[in-house]
């Protein structure tokens, strides 16, 4: 039988098992609009801004792996949906954004509605397409879903003109594909993985640094059996967290401008360190000439084109991050040699000599809101067992520093790109993807007004999330570099008028609740993730001077770390073995 | 260094602004690029001349390698290689520049490929630097019009860039 074009659309989405779709509808979509209300296996969320529909679908794609799935309409319906797209293009999250265009007939015509949309967002997606034949529209749409979530994962973006989705054509929905132009590299050399090996057992100041890779290659697990084969130090970037688990003591915690003090000096003397689905940016490096001297490096990663680009590497392995993994462990098995255990109990020493200062550390007696003892108070409430959505700024890294995540996919947010406004409709992906979970997204005043519309959309579909909003009235991250490094003139950080987020939270017919006193604040969490079945937004009013520290000023070294001025600048002296 | 690079690449709309655009998008360089489908009405192929350290280079080849619409490339300065560009000039042909411009197209084994009572327009393929040696030569006349398509090239012997 013959479909349209429309219907085809939806078609394959069912085939492709999608469950949610979020989307927005205008003119040049009402034909896949009225596909979609003929049927009630793929389910629409309307949200209330496209950018809001492609970070809940990069919520829910972060949360579950499986690709998440866009619909707006043409020109203004895809330039809003652009900030999504691309936060989604720097964390390689997998997003299939299908965008309505005008008929064939009018392109290029400037006509109504009318943008380049291929155009527009080809610096930001992995791949896109224009549909200009019904008839290659089930094969576009399949190899869409392949790319994005193959590899190293990333949107795609599939532009698809009016008359397309009227005009009919027979369905057949490809089951496999393979594209000539196309095919990641999933197995590692095994010469560079006896390379590797070798390098690994003959380090004495060994560090083991991974990224998102090891969660998009779902590997934790193997990654936990690697570190612990080899009794060595763990360190995760901010889009790795949870890959290892938080409280165990071969984990050094986060890396990086606010990494931990560990962390960033055991990355600075370490002589091998060994990189896994990890892309040395430059929060990680700092300034690269000063860049961990002594290292010899390994580097996994399924993209070629990640290894060698920001630091050289002496063993490349292009692969995925489990398979090479299960490899190198296969690999160690074999051999009789050990690590230098000797020279590891000196590391180990010198380890936690660093970690004695205890970076994170802050003033607990205050009379005002601690930002971090909120988090705190939120991870113990919540046993670490609650997906976490952020926003950017400070909030977002007391998030990361505080909140011991044990397991991936439970920490979700915007790292390359830092896209403020991605916390809340994050959540709405995350919470439809985990009904019964606790959802929680902790946000900043500024950040949350950014998509706060959303508040809309979680009304209408019953998203019981938890906001946490840790109030500073500041661009508070703004504020902390004028602070450090603009002799204190806070230009433009700080909003007058700000609402009053209780009411603001009330009116969208949610539960809101202040908090002013850090000895409520306890009790407001837990009276707030009671309500199960409600959105409650907790405005917590914190302390407006506090910093996050540590900090690796842009241009420094990982040792010439910034830290709280009550952990004294002397760090405790160290010998390299 | 300067390196000419040969891809094969879909035929399809777009192909060319996403080389372009990776290009521009990361601060490459291009001396020139050129593009045409190839004997495989399926695939075109293009040559890129840019330059870069060895580094840069290699990120280039990574990055071109990872666009999906590149089904294979190949570093032709990696190896023995024929690299040829194509130029059209009109000159002002007039007294004796007329005898002195064809004495020169002799020389360089171009051809005259079109005349006028006062024009002369000249074709001759070669490397790069034969194109700008007749350049300067022409300078016994006045140049009115240079066309060049590019460079375009292919590994000698036995190596080869095909699917
Ligand atoms: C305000 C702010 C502060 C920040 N501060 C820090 C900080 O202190 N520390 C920090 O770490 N980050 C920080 N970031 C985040 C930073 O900007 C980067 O987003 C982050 O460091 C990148 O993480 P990553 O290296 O894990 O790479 P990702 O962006 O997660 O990339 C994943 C890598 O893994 C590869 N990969 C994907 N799939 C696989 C697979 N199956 N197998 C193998 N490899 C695979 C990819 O090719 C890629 O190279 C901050 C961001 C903001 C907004
Ligand atoms: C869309 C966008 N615009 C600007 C920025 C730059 N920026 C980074 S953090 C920040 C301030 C965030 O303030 P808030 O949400 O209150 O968080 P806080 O740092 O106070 O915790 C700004 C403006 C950004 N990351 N994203
Ligand atoms: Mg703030």
């Amino acid at each position: 039988m013959e479909l349209t074009g429309a219907d085809i659309i939806v078609r394959c989405l069912q085939d492709e098992g999608i469950e949610y779709i979020f989307g927005y509808p205008g003119g040049a979509a009402l034909h896949i609009y009225d596909a979609l209300y003929k049927q009630d296996k793929v389910k629409h969320i309307l949200v209330r801004h496209e950018q809001g529909a492609a970070h809940a679908a990069d919520g829910y794609a972060r949360a579950t792996g499986k690709p998440g799935v866009v619909l707006v309409t043409s020109g203004p319906g895809i330039t809003n949906a652009v900030t999504g797209i691309a936060t989604a293009y720097m964390d390689s999250s997998p997003l299939v954004v299908l965008s309505a265009q005008v008929p064939t007939h009018l392109i290029g015509d400037d006509a109504f509605q009318e943008v380049d949309a291929v155009g527009i967002t080809r610096p930001c997606v992995k791949h896109n397409f224009l549909v200009k034949d019904v008839n290659d529209l089930a094969m576009t749409l399949k190899k869409a879903f392949y790319i994005a979530a193959s590899g190293r994962p990333g949107p795609v973006v599939v532009d698809i003109p009016k008359d397309v989705t009227a005009h009919k054509t027979e369905y057949l929905y490809p089951k496999s594909l393979t594209m000539r132009s196309y095919a990641p590299v999933n197995k590692g050399h095994p010469k560079q993985i006896k390379r590797a090996v070798d390098l690994i057992l003959e380090a004495k100041r060994p560090i083991i640094y991974t990224g998102g890779g090891v969660v998009s290659a779902e590997s934790a697990d193997v990654l936990v059996e690697l570190v612990r084969t080899l009794g060595y130090p763990c360190t995760n970037t901010l889009m790795g967290l949870g890959s290892y688990p938080a409280d165990d003591a071969l984990f050094l915690g986060m890396l990086g401008m606010h990494g931990t003090y560990e962390a960033n000096m055991a990355m600075h003397d370490c002589d091998m360190m060994l990189a896994i689905g990890a892309r040395f940016d430059d929060r990680i490096t700092g300034d690269v000439a000063k860049f961990a001297p002594h290292a010899r490096i390994i580097h996994i990663d399924i993209d070629p084109s990640s290894i060698g680009k920001n630091v050289q590497v002496e063993i490349p392995i292009v692969g995925d991050a489990k398979m090479v993994m299960k490899d190198l462990l296969k690999e160690l098995n074999k051999r009789d040699k050990e690590p230098d255990t000797e020279a590891l109990k000196r590391w180990w020493t010198q380890i936690d000599k660093w970690r004695s200062i205890d970076c994170l550390s802050y003033d607990k007696n205050s009379d005002l809101i601690k930002p971090q003892y909120v988090i705190e108070k939120l991870f113990e409430i919540t046993d670490g067992g609650a997906l976490v959505t952020s926003d950017v700024g400070q909030h977002q890294m007391w998030a990361a520093q505080f909140y011991g995540f044990k397991k991936t996919r439970r920490w979700i947010n915007s790292g390359g790109l830092g896209t403020m406004g991605f916390g809340l409709p994050a959540a709405m992906g995350v919470q439809l993807a985990y009904p019964d979970e606790p959802v929680i997204c902790v946000t900043g005043e500024a950040s949350v007004i950014m998509c706060i519309q959303e508040l809309s959309t979680c009304k209408q579909y019953d998203l019981p999330i938890k906001m946490v909003n840790l109030n500073n009235r500041y661009m508070g991250m703004v504020r902390q570099w004028q602070e450090f490094f603009y002799d204190r003139r806070y230009s433009h950080s700080y909003m007058d008028a700000l609402p009053d987020f209780v009411a603001l939270a009330e009116s969208f017919g949610h539960v809101g609740i202040r908090i002013e006193k850090p000895g409520d604040v306890e009790g407001a969490l837990r009276e707030g993730l009671k309500l199960k079945d409600r959105l409650v937004f907790m405005d917590f009013i914190t302390d407006q001077t506090e910093n996050v520290y540590p900090m690796i000023a842009a241009g420094k070294g990982h040792n010439e770390m910034h830290l709280k001025p009550t952990n004294g600048e002397a760090p405790p002296e160290r010998e390299l073995a | 260094m300067r390196h000419i690079i040969s891809i094969l690449l879909e035929n399809e709309a777009g192909a060319l602004s996403r080389v372009a655009g990776l290009f521009s998008a990361r601060g490459y360089n291009i001396e020139s690029l050129t593009v045409a489908p190839t004997d495989d009405r399926t695939l075109s192929r293009m040559t890129v001349v840019t330059f870069g350290s060895d580094e840069i280079i290699e990120q280039i080849v990574k990055q071109l390698n990872k666009l999906v619409d590149v089904v294979r490339l190949q570093d032709l300065t990696e190896g023995a290689h024929i690299e040829r560009e194509l130029m059209l000039v009109k000159v002002k042909a007039l007294d004796h520049a007329r005898e002195e411009v064809k004495r020169l197209v002799d020389i360089f084994r171009g051809r005259i490929i079109d005349v006028t009572d006062s024009t002369y327009t000249l074709e001759l393929t070669g490397t790069v630097e034969k194109l700008d040696a007749f350049v300067k030569a022409l300078d016994v006349t006045e140049i009115i019009e240079v066309a060049r398509s590019g460079v375009t090239g292919i590994a000698r012997g036995d190596r080869a860039l095909s699917v």
